[in-house]
């Protein structure tokens, strides 16, 4: 027992840090959601099926769903033909070092690149205005959702790349050629090995990015500024609004429900990587 | 950095811990005494003191003034700042110059009894009406000059200044803009831009509620408002963008709907930048001043609402193009300086200012409606 106690000791500091900033925020949040000036009360909770807390909510899974699918596919691409080249390649490398960076690329910075890329007043949409005469920022999409789908899906691409190589390099020459010396067929070996191997890895990457989306709030905030559309905006204006006030608590409500939401997703998740690792063991 | 709300809300939670773990405890800052007995914090006029030589004295020997939300081009901020700076010798501390009245709320309560907590407050209306308890009330000399309609009755609060919704356009890139209704037309596609979200800043609510009186509703009724930005944002004219300075000088945003003197502070760096305040839809706001009543100097928050409402505050208050609260009985008294009597807008006509009830149905219709509208 107190072997134990002492093993355990090292991990003092870790446990302090997350009860600090893991346990007691989310308890806070889940017993602020359902109790208003200490009274339970579900009104909060209400509030969450009002039209403008749907529709936010609508938004934000549509605008993580669609960057989860899209980047998941286009870096998984991506990851393939990385890892078909040889491992001491240079290339190799430095594509992988880029990814590292890039997905950890979110936040104001990447808002502000955009905007002074494709903004408004952009570079390259002042220089097609000049050349073609088109107008490619339009009345402002860029500050809207779909604004929102293209600057997230920049970084999620390379968080793809990153949690998806592992998963590529998991898949063993020798599998490759015992399909092919049994006759298959490159078509079918894909088919009937490589995919189905890789599945549950795809999927469970695609989680990943679905949670990374769908808890993003920098970025977003740097880019819109009318309607709050997403959850986290919603939970902004709640809490900083000038005009309406009071919604302090309506904030703890969206938080639970992102909590919920976010949840639910890294259950499906580790259930996915659990079955992933089979493989790679 | 992307942030998540796991992340924000647990360092909030550290910050809290921090507080608890390294903040000196509690000290209530009861200021020292004046001559007359009464602590500095309680002091309700400058007599208290022992009369404003004494004020000046108490709030130099405090030597500093923590202000927060105070934009440096926001009703000539910048320039009143540094009078009472160099007037008294007094340090100002001006945090966070373009947050919104609910962040000096927050900011007072998170501080609560530390030395950087704000001392004084410049809020919207519903903010300051719902944060009352707040406030230290406080007579400044110059009480009997400014109407009964804007101040509470024992000085909790007092409007410090006003102005008008407008549209701000510049003319060298867009054809002039005469109302509300020509926003419309085709020439503005893509051009159009209100300050804010109206379900958070209380200028772009009064931006809406301005376009609800010119289509035919009231204070009582937002939604024609509303049903507009709906159809502007149909035309594709309204931008989505937060409108500032930066935007208008760079083109991106050449219609502004915001109040007359932020747009005339434009003009100031761009000529060709015009400011129309709707004839027929002419909506006023005035902006609240008050002591916060847990002020860390609280002689010094009281100096500084004796220079805000004495001429020379006032005067520095016009020149940023807002109309002042004393603004009637110093033009009739003459102290007015003769410089920024032609900046104050003059209005003709009914001025719409809505009652605080008359606020919270809006901003009640608006929480639900704005986001549908605009998309």
């Amino acid at each position: 027992m107190l072997r134990r106690l002492r093993d355990a000791l090292p991990l003092l500091p870790f446990l302090a840090v997350v009860v600090i900033f893991l346990i007691i925020p989310t308890v806070t949040v889940i017993v602020s959601a359902f109790f208003a000036d200490g009274a339970f009360s579900l009104a909060r909770i209400e509030a969450l099926f009002s039209g403008t807390a749907l529709a936010a909510l609508w938004k934000s899974v549509l605008l993580s769903a669609s960057t989860a699918l899209i980047g998941a596919f286009l870096g998984a691409v991506l990851a393939w033909l990385i890892v078909s080249s040889p491992p001491t390649s240079m290339v190799r490398r430095a594509v992988i070092s880029l990814c590292s960076v890039l997905a950890q690329f979110g936040g104001v910075a990447l808002a502000f690149a955009f905007l002074a890329t494709i903004g408004l007043n952009g570079v390259l949409t002042l220089w097609v205005q000049q050349v073609f005469g088109w107008n490619l920022a339009g009345s402002g999409w860029l500050y809207s959702l779909t604004g929102l789908i293209l600057v997230y899906t920049y970084f999620q691409i390379p968080l793809m790349v990153i949690v998806f190589v592992p998963a590529l390099e998991g898949l063993r020459e020798q599998w490759r050629e015992a399909a092919v010396s049994l006759g298959a067929s490159t078509w079918r070996y894909w088919r009937e090995v490589a995919v189905p191997l890789l599945t549950p890895a795809f999927l469970g990457s695609a989680l990943l990015l679905f949670a990374n989306a769908f808890a993003a709030y920098a970025t977003a905030a740097a880019l819109v500024s009318q309607g709050s559309p997403i959850l986290p905006l919603l939970i902004r204006a709640a809490l900083t609004s000038e005009v309406v006030l009071g919604q302090s608590g309506f904030a703890y409500a969206l938080a639970l429900e992102m909590i919920i939401v976010v949840a639910v997703v890294m259950v499906a998740y580790n259930a996915l990587v659990r079955r992933t690792a089979r493989w790679l063991r | 950095m992307k942030r998540s709300l796991l992340a924000v809300s647990a360092a909030s939670a550290l910050v809290l811990a921090g507080l608890i773990a390294c903040a000196p405890p509690e000290k209530k800052s009861e200021g020292e005494k004046t001559q007359s007995g009464v602590n500095a914090s309680e002091a309700k006029s400058a007599a208290d003191f022992g009369g404003m030589d004494a004020l000046v004295e108490a709030a130099k020997r405090e030597g500093e003034l923590n202000v927060i939300a105070l934009p440096p081009d926001w009703a000539n901020y910048g320039a009143i700042i540094k009078a009472f700076s160099d007037t008294y010798g007094i340090k100002v501390n001006s945090a966070q110059p373009d947050a919104a009245s609910q962040d000096e709320i927050n900011a007072a309560n998170q501080q609560k009894g530390k030395s950087t907590a704000p001392d004084v407050f410049d809020l919207g209306q519903s903010v300051a009406l719902a944060n009352t308890a707040m406030f230290a009330p406080y007579t400044v000399a110059t009480w009997d000059d400014i109407p009964a309609a804007y101040k509470d009755p024992n000085g909790a609060w007092v409007n410090d200044y006003g102005g008008y919704m407008s549209i701000g356009f510049d003319s060298s890139k867009v054809p002039p803009v005469t109302g509300v209704d020509d926003l419309l037309k085709p020439e503005y596609k893509g051009k159009v831009a209100l300050n804010g979200d109206p379900t958070q800043a209380g200028s772009a609510f009064s931006g809406v509620l301005m376009v609800a009186l010119s289509q035919g509703g009231s204070a009582d009724d937002i939604a024609p408002g509303v049903d507009f930005f709906r159809k502007l944002k149909a035309a594709g004219s309204f931008l989505p963008v937060d409108p500032t300075p930066a935007t208008i000088e760079s083109g991106q945003t050449p219609v502004v709907i915001d109040w007359n003197y932020l747009n005339a502070a434009v003009t100031a760096k761009l000529p060709s930048w015009q400011v129309v305040v709707p004839p027929n839809a002419v909506v006023a706001g005035y902006y609240y001043q008050a002591i916060n009543k847990d002020a860390p100097h609280p002689a010094a928050a009281r100096l500084w609402q004796e220079f805000l409402y004495g001429d020379q505050g006032q005067n520095l208050l016009a020149a940023g193009g807002v109309r002042p609260v004393r603004a009637d009985q110093m033009l009739q008294a003459g102290t007015i300086d003769k410089a920024v009597v032609n900046k104050i807008p003059v209005i003709d006509g009914p001025v719409t200012v809505p009652s605080p009830d008359q606020t919270e149905k809006a901003t009640k219709y608006l929480a639900d409606n704005w986001a549908g509208a605009i998309g």
